[in-house]
């Protein structure tokens, strides 16, 4: 019968204080833990997905949008931009890019997104191939590692893709086939599927040619797009090393740059220097001289984050009231058996019970409420990342994480503790002055 | 064994109360008897140490209660004083067997389960041991305030008014199982009462009277 053990009985004596103290104050950690790990793990992502990009061009419309559209996959387009338009960009020999990767938008396969690129956009993320081959015809897809494991596809499948970017608007009636799955990265890429521009124009063409034919009776819709002569025999490139595929693309690049009747959706650049002033000048220079919007990912994910944290403020706030009401609520209860247990109390010390004994068996209650309310609100706000987790794969394509610990997590069992103290400090010491005599000579 | 030489105490705003000189051999048997409010209970704390006198001394065996320190006092009450109340309260949260144990920590003892049983089951409550004491009758809480106040084998145990709440037949059996088991450990009993009931039970009686207080 050692203190913490009478400690833990006299909590057990009252469950329903111990069920509404222990309610409260998990509540309170967990709120705290679950904004620390949403945060992190937001930032971790957005800084992730980064990758690095230092300017992205798109049509004219939020700037924001722009850069979660073509970053982060969540917004939709701003809107298409011609070719002829963007040429400049693509071009290899622009002494200011370092990287440019295009991309088209437009179709989806049950909620992951269909993008059109170069094999560039590998580099940029840090993606290697886990099993068969990058796209090399067009139809050919390779998809993250995500999507193959939330789809369940493998190499070989072929599937059939939604026009825009949600499921089930409609579908397209040509079939992609899976030539390759990429490794996890943790980025972006993970929950794309990749094929070359021409096959978003191609399968857009196709379903336009389809609706002329159907109000135009008898044309043969199949060589539609005969305007196009694409090597319909290209095979996948022998070698994956960056200088091959840095080649590839580029030719491609050389090859979309002549297709000035097209469009694509937004271009990801790198900037061979960002200190050097024309770089910088850069994106101000497209947006007031050209038909074309740049966007700077740092700043608009900075402005983003500026945004949200005013929300994460509040919410921390109030987790403070909430950890604040609960140390109330021990203090409260504590003080307040105080009073029924007086008796107990003078007793402990007529056994042989020291003030030193009975300030510890309080303080014990209030230590081990503290214990255990973050333990209990730790499991509660991982139990949420994990639920979380899912909706948030789902819908703004960030891999979350119930199983990540935070060092400030380890801080917060500190704070526990010391919230716990002090709310049973007063009463502890109210019962070390415990007057034996008194108290037992009242009966 | 027990022995107080010139015991005074003074509550705040009172007047000083002045008590006999008592003193009880090893083993003996004593009853104390005066009316309510002559100090009874006072007395009996100032023999238990929960209370410090304005004047004079109480001595255990060879031990002046006022000559230890404050948590000295509280091991040396634990170990050597039992103390049985007019009415008998336990901490509420654990079972009567956990008490019997949580007396036995406190006073610094090791925990003797077997000890505990053969204790309880000398006083009739063996069946009681994981019982809350919540749902014990009257005469049950008496012994097991007994069994409790025995459990260390003090050399002397205090008893106030141990038997104002019990009925004839209980106040006989209660008693009877004190001078018993405080026998057995070969105690000094010391009984506080205005209980009339107990005057022949016990054959050396000091009557604290009225007087006493000036």
């Amino acid at each position: 019968m050692n203190l913490f053990k009478l400690s833990w009985k006299n909590l057990l004596h009252k469950p329903l204080n111990l069920t509404l103290t222990l309610i409260l104050f998990a509540l309170g950690v967990g709120l705290i833990s679950l904004l620390l790990n949403m945060n992190h793990q937001i930032e971790e992502n957005f800084n992730k997905n980064l990758a690095g990009i230092d300017l992205v061009l798109g049509a004219k419309g939020s700037p924001l949008q722009l850069i979660l559209c073509s970053m982060y996959h969540v917004d939709n387009p701003t809107g298409n931009i011609n070719i002829s338009k963007a040429k400049a960009f693509l071009n290899p020999k622009h002494p200011l890019i370092k990287e440019s990767v295009p991309l088209s938008l437009g179709d989806s396969y049950r909620n992951y997104r269909i993008v059109g690129t170069t094999y560039d956009i590998l580099e940029m993320y840090d993606a290697q191939l886990a099993e068969g081959d990058l796209w090399a015809n067009n139809m050919e897809v390779t998809i993250g590692a995500t999507v193959a494991h939330a789809l369940h596809i493998h190499t070989g499948d072929t599937f059939k893709s939604s026009h825009g970017l949600v499921e089930g608007i409609e579908e397209h009636e040509h079939d992609f086939r899976v030539v390759g799955i990429l490794q996890p990265t943790g980025s972006v890429i993970d929950q794309l599927i990749l094929c070359n521009t021409q096959s978003i124009w191609d399968s857009h063409e196709r379903q336009s040619a389809e609706v002329g034919e159907q109000l135009a009776e008898g044309s043969d819709g199949g060589n539609d797009h005969s305007g196009h002569d694409h090597s319909h025999d290209k095979v996948a490139p022998a070698s994956y090393d960056s200088l091959t595929l840095r080649k590839l693309a580029e030719a491609d690049r050389l090859e979309l740059m002549n297709q000035t009747d097209k469009d694509i959706t937004a271009i990801l650049l790198k900037y061979n220097s960002r200190t050097n002033i024309q770089s910088l000048n850069m994106g101000r220079n497209i947006n007031e001289n050209t038909e074309l919007m740049a966007a700077s990912p740092p700043i608009e994910v900075a402005r983003l984050q500026t945004n949200l944290g005013g929300g994460t403020k509040v919410l921390t706030q109030l987790a403070g009231v909430i950890v604040f009401v609960s140390g109330l609520s021990i203090f409260i209860s504590l003080f307040s058996s105080l009073r029924d247990r007086k008796y107990e109390l003078a007793l402990m010390r007529v056994m042989g019970g020291t003030p030193a004994t009975l300030f510890w068996v309080i303080l014990l209650e209030g230590l081990i409420l503290a214990v255990m309310g973050y333990v209990l609100g730790i499991a509660l706000s991982h139990l949420g990342m994990t639920v979380l987790a899912n909706f948030m794969e789902d819908s703004y394509r960030y891999s979350f994480s119930g199983l990540q610990f935070l060092t400030a997590e380890g801080w917060l069992f500190f704070g526990a503790l010391a919230v716990g103290f002090v709310a049973a400090l007063v009463p502890a010491l109210q019962a070390r002055r415990t007057d034996i005599s008194e108290t037992l000579g009242k009966g | 064994m027990l022995k107080t030489d010139n015991l005074q105490y003074a509550y705040q705003n009172g007047n000083p109360l002045h008590f006999p000189d008592i003193q009880c051999g090893t083993g003996e048997h004593w009853l104390l008897l005066g009316q309510s409010g002559c100090g009874k209970t006072t007395l009996l704390h100032l023999l238990g140490g929960l209370l410090t006198p304005k004047e004079g001394s109480v001595s255990i065996g060879d031990t002046a209660l006022n000559a230890l320190s404050s948590s000295a006092l509280d091991k040396f009450r634990g170990k050597k004083i039992g103390i049985i109340f007019q009415v008998p309260h336990f901490v509420r949260s654990l079972t009567v067997g956990e008490n019997m144990a949580l007396a036995q920590q406190l006073a610094g003892m090791p925990i003797d389960h077997q000890r505990i049983q053969k204790l309880l089951d000398r006083l009739v409550i063996g069946h009681k041991l994981d019982s809350k004491t919540s749902d014990l009758s009257q005469g049950e809480r008496q012994r097991a305030a007994i069994a409790r106040a025995l459990i260390n084998q003090p050399e002397v145990i205090l008893a106030d008014e141990p038997t104002s709440a019990l009925d004839d037949k209980n106040t006989d059996e209660v008693i009877m199982l004190l001078e018993d088991t405080a026998s057995e450990v070969n105690a000094t009993l010391l009984v506080v009462t205005h209980d009339n009931r107990l005057r022949d039970h016990f054959t050396k009686q000091i009557q604290l009277a009225v007087g006493s207080r000036q």
